[in-house]
């Protein structure tokens, strides 16, 4: 791992070792927050800089942290990082807030921050740690905002809330599909990614 | 009978998994055998019993705006303190149980400090922030019908990848992808019970 290169860190997540679809963490929020593109966003980023800043502190005072505490620890400093972003949401995107509802909070448990801590923040200095962290909130955005476009465009006709499917197709007797919008095909669509990115990566299959 | 709508909405309705996607990650992790995920889901329902009703206490008589001092609201603490207690009792679960059931702690294994960081048990306290229960024992119902969704949605799940490690699925969906999409479809399943009006 010493010898990956930085830009490996900030590439490999976004494909080839994706936090959602091949290390299978973080999955919860990804699913319900994925209805519209917005609060997938506004989640993808505060992933991310949790994700990052927790990164950056635990390898900063990873030396120091007794090892049978670390959990507890860790936890302490997600929370913290948790809390000031919910209180940023809360002041700036109230509306977004209450959308995202208690799904934010969640983001302390969401397996992927703990999961960067335990598997690298630990074992490695600051910055790779840091871009590990950067690395794995984008990989984890570009999943939510994958289904979110999918589920918004076939479910509502709109992206970011704008019209995108014309009047026109209406007329002709389109429809949207509402059963994108139900929590069902969340589920179902990250199992299509997992299928089409598998069916292009054969090692990521699994025997 | 109030209490009781709510503990079988809590189950089938408001399922943890179908319908709020809590705790995805070990449901995903622990759902091969119906042995472990029978162990996983005790356990979830446990530390959710007591963990609610703990948090219950804290958010009315501490957390609340004027519960502690006349005017000020440590809401936003919440998160913090949630973690702590769920932190805290998930460390002496384990305990517990590595001293009276070793058999359990030996299947259970990285499962049970796991708990501290399910989705489902914060999820649950939080949820129950938002609900704001008129008292602990509506609290204590909805832990214990959250729970039990839970159990049955990982149980079911792993019964239905027991059978599937037989069937022949196309190589790319092996494993991961094809529990997302037969979690899907049971999440169908689940959604008719949409339906029903208590």
């Amino acid at each position: 791992m010493a010898q990956t290169k930085n830009s490996e860190l900030i590439k490999n997540p976004l494909n080839l070792n994706n936090p959602i679809t091949v290390q299978v963490l973080g999955i919860c929020s990804a699913l319900a927050v994925t209805v519209k593109l917005e609060p997938a966003i506004v989640m993808a980023i505060s992933v991310t800089v949790v994700t990052a800043l927790s990164n950056l502190i635990i390898s900063l005072i990873r030396n120091t942290i007794p090892s049978r505490i670390r959990i507890i620890v860790q936890l302490m400093v997600v929370s913290f990082l948790v809390i000031l972003v919910d209180q940023v949401l809360k002041a700036f995107m109230y509306e977004l807030d209450k959308a995202l509802s208690v799904y934010i909070g969640l983001i302390i448990t969401n397996c992927i921050v703990m999961g960067r801590l335990e598997a690298f923040a630990l074992g490695n200095k600051p910055l790779p740690a840091l871009l590990d962290g950067i690395g794995n909130g984008l990989g984890y955005g570009l999943i939510l905002v994958i289904v979110a476009f999918v589920r918004e465009l076939f479910g509502s006709g709109q992206l970011f809330g704008f019209q995108i499917i014309p009047q026109a197709c209406y007329d002709l007797g389109y429809e949207n599909c509402g059963f994108m919008l139900n929590p069902p095909m969340a589920l179902i669509l990250i199992g299509v990614v997992i299928w089409i990115q598998r069916s292009k990566m054969k090692e990521l299959q699994e025997k | 009978m109030e209490a009781l709508s709510l503990f079988i909405r809590s189950i089938f309705i408001d399922n943890m998994i179908f319908a709020s996607f809590l705790g995805m990650c070990s449901y995903l992790a622990v759902s091969k055998t119906v042995k472990t995920s029978v162990g996983l889901g005790l356990a979830v329902v446990f530390v959710l019993l007591v963990t609610v009703p703990v948090n219950y206490l804290l958010e009315n008589f501490i957390l609340k705006a004027d519960a502690l001092v006349e005017g000020v609201d440590l809401g936003f603490l919440s998160f913090i303190m949630f973690i702590a207690v769920i932190a805290a009792i998930v460390q002496l679960v384990e305990m517990v149980v590595e001293k009276f059931a070793p058999a359990l702690y030996g299947q259970l294994g990285i499962f049970l400090p796991l708990i501290a960081v399910n989705c489902a048990i914060m999820g649950a306290s939080l949820f129950m922030q938002q609900k704001a229960f008129p008292n602990i024992g509506y609290a204590t119902v909805y832990a214990l019908g959250a729970g039990i969704g839970w159990f049955l949605a990982i149980v079911l799940m792993a019964a239905i990848r027991e059978k599937i490690s037989y069937s022949n699925v196309p190589a790319p969906l092996k494993g991961v992808g094809i529990a997302f999409i037969v979690c899907g479809l049971m999440a169908m399943a689940f959604m008719s019970f949409m339906g029903i009006k208590l």
